[in-house]
């Protein structure tokens, strides 16, 4: 179908956005890649907007490294994040979901801020924040602040971004000496969105195992983690598939999805094991 | 507050190496400005859910949903559309073994198709068919059921290598 | 004079060879011609206002507010378009007792399934008649909502159409011999409960129509992405109330159909209505997402089956219960009932064998209405037939082929008359079997899956051997009362250049139509393919024929197409005889010359012939014929339908732990009779085989228990995407039919019959080690879990 936009506008710069939001007294949509909000406007499942259009703040794109921290700015688009070296080499999660998310052509558009303020609970970026422990950077009317992954998404498509803010970036701790991330996800076709999926990442300090595709948000699986810290993999496996509860449609059933998980956890488990030898 | 706002956007862009400029509603996609307002029938707008791949084109050099990118937002962009890349003849080695494969049957995924292989081609390398379906395996086609146009991509990838090495 | 098709050296010996399709080039550079590429003067877009609820009464509509939109010129319900629109009742003679109430282009009193048309807003563009349409309020009361085919019957069940007395659309049983007794002494039954999916075509380009009415010329014309434009013109002249002959409907490109294009959907007779009341161009294209709601949706089916067997695998008996649900209404005018009788005339298809029994039970229920897509009723049967078959086998621990060569019909065999009562000219099940075996190399197969079971990997084998239907007489609509054309016309012509212009009442979709036409008539004629135009989709200029649909493109319209050909060839030469001062029998033509038969020397060019003829014809004798233009029309006569036979094979792994199937290989050996031109013929079967492991894997539209469309978006409706997808090894046998000169059947649709049977199969042979089986299609991962039993809910 058609969209239906109020209004558009392109910022110039970060302030001037932040200024648009305010103005547009919660009507405003930010606008960056647009790889899911125009699909929805097009499907009529969001009409009347007003739109503030961020994608040409150069200054919300590119990646670098700051000592042991590696910071991605919103704009950065997913084939970029898939193709930079500093990511390639310090964050290897993020550039691994990369071929995960949808085609080639949505690569090159979607931005990795829009992936996280968007916080679809099947998609891959919110769950490797998650698994992570990323910082995410926003700025509103009143200055900036940086939330954990953890305390970020909230609910199916909610985060804890005010309606006048705008996700500037994410930082993440760069990969120590022999830390291992991975990404496992099983979906009906290449791109779909995952029945479910998995990001492990093992640190000196111990495992994180965050999901997606298995509730209303991405999942840190605690109870799971312990468990892998612990040596234990059937006792990570049945946490895990007790420490979530996921939905049921068309695709999949809850206790499909759930079954998944253990069998996704296993398998990372099983490639962490390959890399140990 | 929401005269900062406009129904009507005006952009400069070059499509096909020409310069146009227009006056766009906000929320029209790329792929109806281009069909509706420039005549470009070419690329074709079918699912407008990002999910078929059949209005793909090209913009700033890489490809792109057209009915996922708004019009507003192309000002300044290069765009090119399935007609442009013919009359430089920047895509002929590959529709001529689209055609030759029987590469395509209704031609309506074509356009978008071929934007989208030749992204892959113009990366250079010898992909596998694989690769080359990973690629492709966002532009919906019901029917040729893939394997012919893995064939005509597969056929340009070696023949361009070889020409290289030549 | 009969062309030698078996000499491949034999003068202008194009049937048979790969020849490039005329219409491809334009279609790469992007200068196709859809329906949504033409725009006209005055062009206004209509978009609809559907029906969000399964089955209500329709109160007061308020339009206020949607007549207030900036761009809306004129809003319609459906009492607007009844005064204009007589509605329609799609039931055919010959399917005994099928029953349909009337449907109006737009709903009237009531709406009866999610997405039916209720009002018609025309706007200045399509964004403003969609915005429109999104504030139209319709009063609905709720009615309640059949949506179960099983017990659609049941006493307690609500009828939706009160007048027919029931939800009984259609029933059909067919018996031969003696099912109970065979049953009764047979040394192993099997039984299974089959279920295959409601798909939908998704066509890339949706349903398109651009109607003009000219009421200066009393004219209308429907640009219209259509595979039967005569069809179409008889339905418009008769339910608008314009002669036929003021009705041209022409067909330009046309981006797929798969059967999706072929029936009368009502949002596109109230385009046509709304042009002729507002005598100005009316555009209506598709959204996608009303497509998941209204393009006819098909092979809803839920099957009990049985199989007997002696102890050497020779079946004795098949038994087989089908029930469907079609949705509110029949189709127009092919009706919803066909489907149903195909699984009964098709079940056993292959098989020699005496005891058959099935029935069909079609009823309505308020979902979208199902019609006839790609491969009618074949998928169902071959699945049916095939599971059993496999079922049998495995219960003997006899190999899946042995057992298919015990009961095929002997190549020998024909013409002989199956328990279903259909009649085979000629077939080839052993041969095609043999070549398959020897493409695929079965033995090596075997051996690779064992040894991918040493190490943990399920793989599994899936044969389907298949009968498919295709030329259609009229025997399968015109016999019960419907303006559907069995036969079809091809006119040849020369031009004074000495090039060749054909124009075809069958139609081009992507199928290279043209490409066989083009190299029929260059034959035909004796010049090259380049020289041949092909004129199709256009009432107004082409002859009458039915179109392309039930695989007859080749077999019916290039056997017109041959036989025009070889008149006009003999229309020149007589020309050319008295020019030439020579018997005619003695000249022939090759490569645009008239040449000498016996010598091949060139004698005069055709463009030399044409300058003569048109321009100087005075120095030609007073009573020479000189009509360069000749039209034959042809019709099958000896067989109902030309059926045709293949068998497929899929190998492919299972997943265990996930439930996930990869193919990992897929073979297709299937017999079109005559072969015009290979590359095309094996790209129909690729992108049928394709289009039925999309059912196999994939395709399924979900309703809730209150007929509420659950998946009706790209997203959601998935379909076969290239990574998945297997390469495909394509093998024929050729056993030309006798009907025709040219000896072609059919090939649109056998990709499609075999390959869920094949898959299922093959996902059957992965898993039978674990003791697990699937009958339900799509075999989603999560399908093959439970038949797994590692699903705990």
């Amino acid at each position: 179908m058609k969209a239906s936009a109020a209004g558009y506008a392109r910022a110039e710069n970060l302030r001037h956005a932040i200024e648009m939001l305010v103005a547009s007294e919660g009507e405003g949509r930010v606008l960056a890649g647009g790889q899911s909000l125009v699909a929805a406007m097009n499907m009529r499942l969001s009409a009347g907007d007003l739109l503030v259009d961020i994608s040409r703040l150069n200054e919300l794109s590119g990646v670098s490294q700051e000592g042991d921290t590696v910071r991605i700015g919103a704009l950065t688009r997913h084939a970029q994040v898939g193709a930079d070296p500093i990511v390639r080499a310090r964050v290897p999660l993020l550039a691994a979901a990369v071929a995960h998310i949808a085609h080639a052509a949505i690569r090159n558009r979607g931005t990795i801020g829009g992936a996280l303020a968007h916080a679809d609970p099947a998609a891959e970026f919110p769950a490797c924040a998650l698994a992570l422990g990323a910082e995410i950077h926003v700025e509103g009317p009143e200055g900036d602040r940086s939330i954990p992954a953890e305390d970020f998404f909230e609910d199916v498509f909610t985060t804890a971004l005010e309606e006048d803010e705008i996700l500037t970036a994410l930082s993440v701790p760069a990969a120590e000496t022999g830390e291992v991330q991975l990404i496992e996800e099983v979906a009906r076709r290449s791109g779909d969105y995952a029945l479910a999926g998995l990001c492990l990442v093992r640190r000196a300090k111990g495992h994180r195992v965050a999901l997606f595709s298995v509730g209303p948000k991405p999942i840190l699986a605690t109870g799971a983690m312990t468990a892998l810290d612990a040596g234990d993999v059937d006792g990570a496996v049945a946490a895990l598939t007790s420490e979530i509860d996921p939905p049921s449609d068309t695709q999949a059933s809850a206790a499909y999805r759930r079954h998944l998980a253990g069998v996704l956890l296993r398998r990372a488990v099983a490639r962490l094991e390959g890399d140990r030898t | 507050m929401t005269e900062m706002f406009r129904d009507k956007v005006d952009v400069a862009l070059t499509v096909n190496g020409e310069p146009v400029e227009a006056r766009v509603p906000a929320g029209q996609h790329m792929i109806d400005f281009l069909r509706l307002d420039l005549g470009l029938t070419g690329a074709h707008a079918s699912c407008e859910h990002g999910v078929c791949g059949a209005c793909t084109i090209r913009v700033d050099g890489v490809s792109v949903r057209g009915c996922l990118m708004l019009a507003a937002q192309a000002d300044g962009a290069e765009v090119w559309t399935v007609e442009g890349l013919t009359d430089t003849a920047a895509i002929t080695d590959l529709q001529d073994a689209f055609v030759a494969r029987n590469a395509l049957q209704c031609g309506f995924c074509t356009p978008g198709m071929l934007v989208a292989a030749e992204e892959l081609l113009s990366a250079g390398g010898t992909p596998s068919r694989a690769e080359i379906r990973e690629h492709l395996s966002g532009n919906y086609c019901r029917c040729t059921g893939y394997e012919a146009i893995v064939d005509a991509v597969e056929s340009v990838a070696k023949a361009r290598a070889g020409k290289g090495d030549a | 004079m009969t062309i030698q098709f078996n000499d491949p050296d034999r003068p202008n010996s194009y049937i048979g060879k790969t020849v490039p399709r005329p219409n491809a080039t334009k279609l790469v550079q992007g200068r196709g011609r859809y329906v949504d590429d033409i725009a006209l003067p005055r062009m206004l877009h209509v978009a609809f206002a559907r029906s969000p609820v399964a089955h209500a009464k329709i109160g007061e509509i308020d339009l206020d507010e949607a007549k207030a939109v900036k761009g809306v010129l004129r809003v319609f319900t459906g009492k607007d378009l009844a005064e204009v629109c007589t509605p329609w009742v799609a039931v055919l003679a010959h399917l005994k007792g099928l029953k349909s109430p009337p449907e109006h282009p737009l709903a009237v009193d009531r709406a009866c399934w999610v997405g039916e048309p209720v009002v018609a807003v025309v706007a200045t563009t399509r964004a403003a008649a969609e915005e429109a349409a999104s504030l139209v309020m319709v009063d609905y009361e709720d009615l309640p909502a059949v949506t179960d085919t099983m017990t659609a019957l049941d006493k307690d069940t609500p009828v939706i159409h009160p007048e027919l007395g029931d939800n009984l659309a259609f029933r059909r049983l067919h018996e031969e011999g003696d099912v109970e007794g065979a049953m009764a002494q047979a040394h192993k039954v099997v039984s299974a409960r089959f279920r295959t999916a409601r798909h939908t075509g998704v066509t890339l380009e949706p349903r398109s129509i651009l109607v003009d009415w000219n009421p200066a010329e009393g004219q209308m014309t429907a640009y219209h992405a259509t595979q039967a434009p005569h069809m179409m013109q008889t339905v418009f002249a008769k339910h608008l109330d314009i002669p036929e002959s003021r009705v041209r409907v022409i067909c330009g490109d046309v981006g797929g159909s798969y059967g999706i294009k072929v029936h009368v959907y009502p949002d596109e007779v109230a385009t046509a209505a709304i042009a002729k009341m507002m005598g100005r161009p009316i555009k209506f294209i598709a959204d996608r997402l009303e497509s998941y709601s209204t393009d006819i949706h098909a092979r809803d089916h839920e099957i009990e089956a049985k199989i007997a067997v002696d102890k050497d695998g020779k079946i004795l008996a098949i038994d087989v219960d089908d029930w469907t649900g079609i949705g509110p209404y029949s189709v127009y005018p092919r009706t919803s009932a066909i489907e149903g009788n195909q699984v009964v005339n098709l079940c056993g298809g292959p098989y020699d064998f005496a005891n058959y029994r099935a029935q069909t039970t079609v009823v309505f229920q308020n979902k979208t209405p199902t019609c006839q897509y790609r491969a009618v009723g074949h998928p169902i049967a071959v699945a049916i037939t095939e599971g059993l078959v496999d079922m049998a086998a495995a219960e003997l621990g006899m190999d899946p082929v042995e057992i298919r060569r015990r009961n095929m019909y002997a190549d020998d065999a024909y013409p002989v008359t199956s328990p279903a009562k259909m009649r085979f000219e000629g077939l080839s099940h052993h041969a095609s079997m043999d070549k398959l075996i020897g493409m695929m190399d079965y033995d090596a197969l075997r051996a690779d899956q064992e040894d991918a079971r040493k190490r943990g990997k399920y793989r599994g084998i899936g044969i389907a051997s298949f009968i498919e239907l295709t030329n259609p007489s009229p025997f399968m609509y015109g016999i019960g009362g419907a303006r559907i054309s069995a036969q079809d016309g091809c006119t040849v012509r020369m031009d004074p250049d000495g090039s060749v212009v054909a124009l075809s009442g069958v139609t081009e979709q992507g199928q290279g139509t043209e490409a066989m036409l083009s190299q029929i008539v260059a034959e035909g004629v004796g010049v090259n393919p380049s020289q041949v135009r092909i004129v199709t989709g256009d009432t107004q200029v082409t002859p009458y024929g039915g179109g392309t649909w039930a695989s007859r493109g080749a077999g019916i319209g290039g056997e017109a197409a041959l036989q025009a050909a070889r008149a006009l060839r003999d229309s020149i030469l007589e020309v050319a005889g008295a020019m030439l001062q020579a018997d005619a029998s003695t000249l022939d033509i090759r490569s645009g010359q008239v040449v000498d038969g016996d010598s091949g020397e060139e004698r005069m060019p055709l463009e030399e012939l044409g300058r003569i003829v048109y321009f100087r014809g005075d120095t030609l004798p007073k009573d020479l014929p000189r009509e360069l233009v000749q039209t034959r029309h042809f019709i099958t006569m000896e067989y109902p339908f030309a059926f045709t036979n293949g068998v497929q094979a899929s190998y492919l792994e299972v997943d265990t732990d996930t439930g996930v199937v990869t193919l990992l290989n897929h073979w297709c050996v299937e017999d079109c009779g005559r072969v015009i031109n290979p590359q095309l013929v094996d790209e129909q079967i690729r992108g049928g085989i394709v289009q039925g492991l999309g059912g196999a894997l994939y395709e399924e539209i979900h309703y809730d228990a209150y007929g509420q469309l659950l998946n009706g978006s790209m997203a959601d409706y998935l379909v076969p995407m290239a990574a998945e997808m297997p390469d495909m090894q394509i093998g024929h046998v050729e056993t030309p039919t006798g009907e025709s000169e040219l000896g072609a059947k059919g090939a649109g649709e056998a990709g499609t019959a075999g390959a869920p049977a094949a898959v299922m199969n093959a996902i059957n042979d992965a898993l039978r080690p674990l003791g697990a089986q699937v009958t339900e299609m799509p075999f989603t991962p999560e399908r093959i879990l439970r038949a797994l039993g590692k699903i705990e809910d």
